[in-house]
């Protein structure tokens, strides 16, 4: 049984495009077959953070304009069997393609891939509606501010008149010392708000700024990065697996301890 | 030093309190005009049985989540006798 699931926001720059290639590595690493579908139409990215710009010759647009047979498209990664890449047009505009043709192109894929990936523009016009098109599940993300929880609440409601029930949370740079501090909005302080399912919590990491300069997803050595590794419990729980939280904070030493306690009184 | 006894709100509470809020306005999904619209509307149906007080009017969304209920507080001078008819 394959499934196709929409990588969403709402808000742009809250990491959707860095989860979707975090996610696909994850799923392909399990021993998966994955296609990664970037549906940014006009400003596709999904191909630079997977480290693939430069393998590609047909996009989604070629496929749906039947330039191009579809596998002729997709782009194979090296580091991974199993694993993906349908790239987006960056010449053209998310008008370029309809919903029902998205669909038509998810449904196609699924015959040959268990895990089709849809990275979804920010935004709720054309491009929102494409990218759900063929997805039977959405995962939102979010960070824990309160223009990136409001934008989610605004996709939640979306993906709720389109016929998603229950939609899976990732909250992403989640900063555990900041939390601790009481200056940044807290897990549960965002699950009551959306009232949603949460499927995972990645740190604030400068592994992922250093991983995405190499085209290197953070996943692809998990062990080396809590935002790997928790990537990677995210794939797991989306294959239905019981996987616990990870313990994010940074244990502080005394002297920091000290410190703060001095600080903040 | 006196931090230790009196903490003041911390920002993260600030953050969710102006969430709340404002997913609250959200949620309502009617735009500021179509409220006043509704309201005209009803004044001007209830206006023809009873006369009312439109400066006591208060007209608001009740509940949370996403259920919401317009509650409507009209109070009424007098009973229109006669006519109801234009």
């Amino acid at each position: 049984m394959s499934e196709a699931i929409v990588i969403t926001s709402g808000k742009g720059g809250v990491g959707k495009t860095t989860a979707c290639a975090n996610l696909g590595v994850a799923l392909a690493s399990l021993g998966h077959r994955v296609v990664l579908v970037d549906a940014d139409i006009g400003l596709r990215n999904l191909d630079v953070v997977m480290g693939l710009e430069n393998r590609i010759v047909y996009d989604l647009v070629d496929v749906v304009e039947g330039f191009c047979r579809l596998r002729q498209a997709l782009i194979k990664d090296k580091r991974l069997d199993g694993l993906f890449l349908l790239p987006a047009a960056q010449t053209k505009d998310k008008t370029s393609i309809t919903p029902d043709q998205m669909k038509q192109l998810v449904d196609q894929l699924k015959e040959e891939h268990d895990y089709i990936l849809v990275d979804c523009p920010a935004g709720i016009e054309q491009g929102f509606k494409n990218a759900i098109a063929g997805a039977d599940r959405a995962v939102i993300v979010t960070t824990p501010e309160v223009a990136a929880v409001r934008d989610a609440d605004r996709i939640i409601g979306l993906l709720e008149s389109s016929g998603f029930d229950n939609p899976g949370l990732i909250v992403n740079r989640l900063r555990p010392k900041m939390v601790a501090k009481g200056d940044m909005m807290d897990i549960p302080d965002i699950i009551d708000i959306l009232a949603v399912t949460l499927i995972g919590v990645v740190p604030d990491d400068e592994y992922i700024v250093v991983s995405t300069n190499r085209g290197e997803p953070a996943a692809l050595t998990a062990n080396k990065s809590k935002a790997g590794q928790a990537f990677m419990n995210i794939a797991r729980r989306l294959l239905e697996e019981e996987v616990p939280f990870l313990d994010l904070n940074e244990h502080e030493t005394f002297w920091e301890r000290l410190l703060r306690l001095i600080k903040t009184g | 030093m006196f931090g230790w006894f009196s903490r003041k709100q911390q920002s993260k509470d600030v953050a969710r309190d102006r969430l709340k809020l404002v997913l609250m306005q959200d949620r309502m999904a009617l735009a500021p005009h179509t409220m006043e619209q509704m309201k005209d509307a009803v004044i001007m149906a209830i206006s023809r049985f009873v006369e009312i007080d439109e400066n006591g009017l208060e007209f608001e969304w009740k509940g949370n989540e996403r259920s919401k209920a317009l509650v409507a507080n009209i109070p009424v001078r007098s009973v229109r006798r006669g006519k109801t008819n234009d």
